[in-house]
């Protein structure tokens, strides 16, 4: 046990000091603060420009005045100018840069308005769709107004229906999950699902790229003749475990103090988009459980594909499998964020590789029942040992082969290496 | 504690590493394997240590064989040197000691002492990736005898190392079986092996073709070396009753005769045929021992 620690403490620390780690954390960590300030970073570029301009060339009078106050009121990134001479003067401004286009507003025979829009910057469609839309509430106004219909009458024609969807109690008084709990765990699977993905691609590959190196540095025969191969390789997975948790854990952490030092602009924001506010504390529990679970899983794997490789650049092509395994369990995860009742989440949700996922979605979004949960993690904790018993043998045996490239019968060949006799 | 091998065999599917071994290791004894490569010395090494299991056979030291409880007592240089390249010495070496249940502060009192003896006190803080190869060597059996183990496995702990370098090396071997351990090693170098082991077993195939104390195995041989330097052509003798052998020199030649009595009547001829420099009658070589055991094709 005593050597266990030795070794899960040697593989944190190493890897926490080394130069990778602290950059691509401080990486993140900038990443973290630009997103955070993302909305002041915008500002700082457009208050150095002024507004843009779109010169009116207005043939009915009243019209401009209309669009205009609508435009001051609303927040646009354009300000609307009256513009006296001739359209072909207009379009010249406009090709000068003192203008970005230039709208020519007329009234028909019904005193309804019709508008044309020359502008050099076909691309930016965003400016004459605003204009359009404004335009289009200024004629329905004028419109119902010519028809008879005061204000009050069309603003109840407009209102939305009043539209509620309630949950029917069951026999034992407990409802069906309330459209506030899916939408929270929506959120929470959605985080829980890139966590973990990032989690398995990062941290697994440490794990196979540290036992790699170790065997092609040939220390690891002088290892495994110092403490036993099986204890090193939980010591290993565990010290990267923690590194994980460390790093996931600056994340956080930098995470809530961006969020405290901007409550007042996402008070509201953030946590309704994602509706965290809602969410059953049991949902937590089960994500904590399922992403140590998927972790672990995904790592001793990674552990066992580690020790049959003897040179670094092998490591990649092996992890590759295990890459489009987490990529799998995310698709499925993903289409069943939008149906998690569909029959192929069911299944899959029983399948070790993808339980963390596509079985965190379901407990997250349906009312699943406690014996299935317990059967899948069964599956799992199962899947887990079977793998750490197989990983262990070809840990043993694997790390005393040195051959080039990976085959089937490495793996056989490791197997055997390590037999009891 | 003996290490006692008893009727070792390891087959690695249709091929057979290790054929039956069966050699008692005694205790605080320098023991050397000689063997061709590939003639099974280090599957034999790295099933006494446990690392593989044997096919067929037991080992045991001190009574049972050696398991992950009592590692701390034993060294071990692998002959595929490794080490980890961008760790420090120092940290290097800690970290492997500690896994030998060494502590910090032991292991960092220790470490300096073999390094000043080494004369490389500057690599403390050092990479390993920077240091040359013999450096890296020194470094690696600094690893595998820092812990003071009771048996120290050396696996050609001096290929690839200069005169000067074996020397240190060498001595520092003589100094750890003084202090009582005991020290198996294997070895392509006759001279080093004829000069620290009192007992070995020459390996060939994966069987011991030889083993025993290294008086006992020059006494069976029986044959002997005759050397002779004189100032006449002394490519007759080739055919003298009693020669197995000639090897012919600038300024004589020597032969290997069946015993000692032969010596007598090469020199009976040698008379009124000129002028003698040198007559030694001598012990044969493990190198000659060698070739003649494990064959012609390997020298």
């Amino acid at each position: 046990m005593r050597k266990f620690w030795i070794v899960l403490s040697h593989s944190y620390l190493t890897r926490l000091k080394s130069k990778s780690f602290m950059i691509t954390t401080a990486l993140f960590l900038l990443f973290i603060l630009l997103m955070a300030n993302f909305q002041t970073i915008i500002d700082l570029f457009d208050q150095d420009s002024q507004l843009d301009r779109v010169a009116v060339i207005d043939q009915s009078d009243e019209l401009f005045a209309i669009l205009d106050e609508q435009i001051d009121q609303g927040d646009y990134n354009f300000e609307l100018a009256r513009y006296d001479g001739t359209l072909e003067d207009a379009e010249q401004a406009v090709l000068d840069g003192e203008y970005i286009g230039v709208l020519e507003l007329e009234v028909d025979a019904e005193q309804l308005p019709v508008a044309s829009y020359h502008t050099d910057q076909l691309s930016n469609q965003s400016v004459q769709y605003q204009l359009e839309s404004q335009l289009q509430q200024i004629k329905v106004a004028i419109a119902t107004n010519q028809a008879g219909i005061d204000q009050e009458v069309l603003e109840s024609i407009y209102q939305p229906v009043p539209f509620e969807t309630v949950a029917i109690a069951q026999a034992d008084g407990t409802t069906s999950r309330t459209e506030e709990e899916i939408s929270g765990a929506r959120g929470l699977v959605y985080v829980i699902l890139f966590l973990l993905y990032f989690a398995v691609i990062t941290y697994g590959n440490m794990i196979a790229m540290d036992i790699a190196n170790e065997k092609s540095s040939r220390v690891m025969e002088i290892l495994i003749s110092s403490s036993s191969p099986i204890g090193q390789m939980f010591a290993k997975i565990s010290g990267i475990a923690l590194l994980g948790l460390t790093q996931i854990g600056i994340f956080l952490l930098a995470g809530y103090f961006v969020i405290q030092s901007k409550q007042e602009e996402l008070v509201g924001g953030f946590f309704e988009a994602f509706g965290f506010t809602d969410i059953p504390a049991s949902t937590y529990v089960y994500a904590v459980v399922f992403f140590l679970l998927g972790y672990l899983l995904y790592a001793t794997l990674s552990a066992m594909l580690g020790s049959l490789v003897s040179r670094m650049e092998d490591v990649n092509q092996l992890m590759m499998p295990v890459i489009l395994l987490v990529v799998a369990a995310f698709m499925i995860a993903m289409i069943g964020l939008s149906t998690p009742e569909a029959n192929f989440v069911t299944v899959t949700s029983y399948i070790p590789f993808f339980t963390p996922l596509v079985m965190f979605l379901r407990v997250g979004l349906l009312e699943v029942p406690t014996w299935e949960i317990a059967i899948s993690i069964g599956i799992m904790i199962a899947t887990i040992i079977l793998l750490a018993l197989i990983g262990a043998k070809v840990y043993r045996g694997g790390v005393l082969m040195y051959g080039r490239g990976v085959s089937l019968k490495d793996f056989k060949q490791a197997l055997q290496l390590s037999k009891k006799e | 504690m003996t290490l006692i091998m008893n009727g070792v065999t390891k087959r690695f599917g249709k091929f057979t590493a290790v054929d039956n071994i069966s050699i008692e290791i005694p205790e605080k004894q320098i023991f050397g394997f000689l063997g061709a490569n590939g003639a099974g010395k280090t599957t034999t090494f790295r099933m006494v240590l446990g690392l593989i299991d044997p096919t067929a056979g037991t080992i045991s030291w001190g009574g049972s064989p050696i398991d992950y409880e009592r590692t701390d007592q034993i060294g071990y240089l692998p002959e595929e040197r490794g080490l980890y390249p961008k760790l420090k010495v120092k940290d290097q070496i800690i970290y492997l000691g500690r896994l030998r249940g060494m502590d910090k502060n032991d292991i960092l009192t220790e470490l300096n002492i073999w390094l000043e003896r080494f004369k490389i006190t500057d690599y403390l803080d050092k990479k390993v990736e920077e240091l040359s190869k013999g450096n890296q060597q020194k470094i690696q059996f600094i690893s595998a005898v820092i812990h003071k183990p009771k048996l120290l496995i050396l696996d050609e702990p001096f290929s690839g190392l200069d005169p000067v370098n074996v020397e240190l090396l060498k001595n520092a071997v003589i100094e750890l079986k003084d202090a009582g351990t005991t020290i198996v090693f294997s070895s392509h170098q006759m001279d080093t092996v004829e000069e620290l082991c009192e007992y070995l077993c020459i390996m060939q195939h994966g069987k011991p073709i030889v083993h025993g104390s290294l008086k006992d195995i020059k006494r069976s041989f029986g044959k002997k070396n005759l050397f002779i330097h004189a100032d006449f052509d002394l490519t007759f003798l080739k055919d003298h009753p009693g020669v197995v052998a000639q090897k012919l020199f600038p300024e004589g030649c020597k032969l290997q005769i069946e015993s000692e009595a032969v010596s007598q009547t090469v020199l009976t001829e040698l008379n009124d045929k000129g002028f003698v420099r040198k007559f030694a009658l001598e012990e044969p070589s493990l190198n000659d021992i060698f070739i003649e055991k494990v064959g012609e094709s390997y020298a």
